[in-house]
């Protein structure tokens, strides 16, 4: 059955079937609606979960961290500044292996303060280790949080869940919410090998040597170098798992199948703009009115950040005579970081299509159809003049 | 009240490794094994950065016998919220969850979390030992080093300020049980952690560790240097509980007393070296005038 509400209901109402056990919160705008609900499912003992409102979102994560560690699933969310405020605890979660999952309401990024949004923060944090998915829609969003429990136990990785600040986190649209009893099938209850048990002690997280050396009992015991590359190798079979996910999602609730990248009109396109989150389904109506005009265009939205999905991305984009990246955020001082990693996978493809940058709708500047349906005319036209740095859009200087 | 722990009754049980990687005459390492013979075996230990640390060994070997988790810096106070919340969740209701952490843990960069877990009444003991600086990082100042003390960040003229006095601003969020200790009275230590696990709430033990290299003394002298630091009424030991005052052990016994004069304390350490007549003075007054009120 479907129900009407926001893209933050959504995410909390996955966070209830998914049985999160302690969730640590702290508000930020525009995620503040989304701890708001789950206080309300444990209050009303929809949820049975430990509720921890916490004095920072790095206690957030530092709450969510103690409490995976010592076996219970742990959940938090945050936007903005509250995320670069926890990057520390980012890179202390994923080092520690420990699946937590956060769900990420894009915003911009102060100074000068904005609430509103764009993808500066979540892709400022692209190199911490975690895993980032993308949401384009509410019922993205429910599905992603269900899925993202699963792989982050699946590869002992935490997972970002990421969708657009007011874009879907206020905006009510349908969604389905699954039946808890399937979502119980698909997702088990939570189990790590190693947990912080006095039956069983253990020093988790201790000072580690860059060599290898060996424990009391004689066994050979990796160096921080080790653990490290150890992360690299599963975040990069990651894929697999999640792609495996998907599919039981979809075997079990009818959606997915796209874990990936999500293509739109793509089969015969010549061209094709490339973004994260809602953006893509903005463009399909760009993409729709140029279809009317004989132009062979397709619009694909990528999925999963991290771990980069370079193959299904060359996969996608091979042979096709141009790309048009759009991005809501930048690598500062570079590129794109969307573009500069397209380009990175395209890079060892024998049919290498020509790529544009546009930088766009940061802080909330709105996204006009009539400048998209402008600069992609434009490029379409002449995808030969492509350069490499990025155009902004609708920039008033 | 409660009948005191002696080295009679004192449990022979142990809970940290012989051997271990802390300095000789370190003041952490009487009370690490007190306090854990204290908590015992149904304890999670939560630690930050510090020498605590380094004490525990280095992976994959461990000196205690109890799950630890160390955590970063800034965040002791909601880890171990963390844990306990994990605890209520998976119903195990029996299990000590004990932060334990450094004087600049505790008073710098971890107050704000401890802060947060006091307000919302966790159910946690936390330990915080000071010895007075950043010790793990090569004896910097801290928020607890005391005024005049040579540190290699206050290397010339002392340490400016006062030291900062953490029981008073975690007491005054009105948690249960606040206490101060003393590694050179490790029994009245473990009794006070010991009565810590049996309330609810927060609770907070403040313990002073003598360290032999960040206060320059002989590593024999541990013990009579933190036995002078209360017997001049410089550190005192005393527990609020229930927001009730009272002094405790040998702070107890020195009310009406005559206490040995601060500069007895001062003379036995090079980090004290710089400190003038004038602020000498002005400390006995201090400790002169807050002894007047006990």
């Amino acid at each position: 059955m479907h129900i009407i509400d926001s893209g933050n209901v959504a995410a909390a109402t996955g966070v209830k079937l998914s049985r999160a056990q302690v969730i640590a919160a702290y508000p930020i705008t525009p995620q503040t609606p989304l701890t708001e609900k789950l206080s309300e499912f444990v209050e009303s003992e929809e949820l049975d979960a430990q509720y921890i409102p916490v004095e920072s979102e790095h206690s957030a994560m530092g709450v969510c961290i103690a409490a995976s560690t010592a076996g219970t699933r742990a959940f938090t969310a945050t936007s903005a500044n509250g995320l670069l405020y926890m990057n520390e605890q980012l890179h202390w979660a994923v080092g520690a292996r420990l699946p937590i999952v956060m769900c990420v309401a894009n915003r911009g990024i102060g100074a000068p303060w904005t609430v509103w949004n764009d993808q500066q923060d979540s892709i400022a944090q692209r190199d911490v280790g975690w895993i980032q998915i993308y949401a384009n829609d509410h019922q993205q969003i429910i599905d992603s949080v269900i899925k993202a429990f699963r792989l982050a136990q699946a590869v002992s990785i935490p997972v970002m869940v990421c969708y657009d600040g007011y874009l879907l986190s206020h905006t009510y649209m349908p969604f389905e919410p699954p039946e808890q009893e399937k979502v119980d099938n698909f997702l088990p209850p939570f189990a790590t090998k190693h947990f912080l048990d006095p039956e069983n002690p253990g020093n988790f997280n201790p000072v580690t040597l860059p060599d290898i050396r060996p424990g009391v009992d004689g066994k050979i015991m990796p160096g921080y170098i080790e653990i490290r590359h150890n992360l690299q190798m599963d975040l990069l079979a990651a894929l697999d798992v999640y792609e495996e996910i998907d599919t039981d999602y979809k075997k079990e609730f009818g959606r997915g199948g796209h874990p990936f990248v999500e293509e739109y009109k793509c089969d015969d396109a010549d061209f094709v703009a490339v973004c994260i989150g809602s953006l893509s389904y903005h463009l399909r109506d760009v993409i729709d009115s140029m279809r009317e005009k004989n132009v062979k265009i397709g619009v694909m939205g990528v999925q999963i950040y991290r771990p980069f999905p370079n193959e299904a991305i060359t996969r996608a984009l091979s042979g096709r005579k141009h790309v048009i990246v759009f991005e809501k955020a930048l690598s500062y001082g570079n590129q794109g970081a969307l573009y500069a990693d397209i380009k990175s996978a395209l890079y060892s493809c024998e049919k290498r299509p020509t790529i544009q940058n546009f930088i766009l709708g940061l802080g909330g500047r709105e996204i006009k159809t009539g400048q998209l349906l402008e600069v992609l005319t434009e490029a379409c036209n002449s995808p030969g003049t492509a350069e490499d740095t990025p155009r902004w859009i609708g920039l008033k200087l | 009240m409660e009948k005191k722990t002696t080295t009679v009754n004192l449990t022979e049980e142990e809970f940290v490794h012989p051997g271990n990687r802390a300095c000789s005459g370190c003041g952490l390492s009487i009370v690490y094994r007190m306090g854990l013979k204290a908590l015992g075996k149904n304890t999670i230990l939560v630690v930050p950065p510090s020498c605590l640390t380094v004490l525990q060994g280095l992976y994959p070997v461990a000196s205690s016998k109890l799950p630890v988790v160390n955590v970063t810096f800034a965040s002791t106070g909601a880890a171990a919220t963390g844990v306990r919340g994990a605890m209520k969740a998976l119903k195990k209701t029996d299990v000590n969850v004990v932060a334990w952490a450094g004087d600049g843990g505790t008073s710098d960069i971890g107050i704000q979390a401890l802060s947060g877990a006091c307000e919302r009444g966790e159910d946690i003991i936390y330990i915080c030992y000071d010895n007075e600086a950043y010790m793990n990082t090569g004896v910097q100042r801290s928020g607890t080093t005391p005024q005049g003390v040579l540190t290699t960040t206050t290397p010339i003229k002392g340490k400016l300020q006062k030291k900062k006095d953490v029981p008073s601003i975690i007491a005054a969020h009105g948690i249960g049980y606040v206490a101060t200790a003393s590694a050179a009275f490790p029994l009245d230590f473990y009794d006070k952690v010991k009565k810590a696990t049996t309330l609810p709430g927060p609770k907070y033990i403040h313990v002073h560790t003598p360290c032999p290299p960040g206060w320059s003394f002989e590593s024999r002298y541990t013990i009579k240097i933190g036995k002078l630091a209360v017997q001049t009424g410089l550190f005192d030991l005393y527990e609020i509980e229930n927001g009730q005052f009272r002094l405790t052990g040998a702070s107890e016994k020195l009310i009406g007393q005559k206490r040995k004069p601060v500069t007895d304390y001062f003379a036995t350490q090079g980090r004290f070296k710089s400190l003038d007549k004038e602020l000498v003075a002005g400390v006995q007054e201090q400790i002169d005038a807050k002894w007047a009120n006990y």
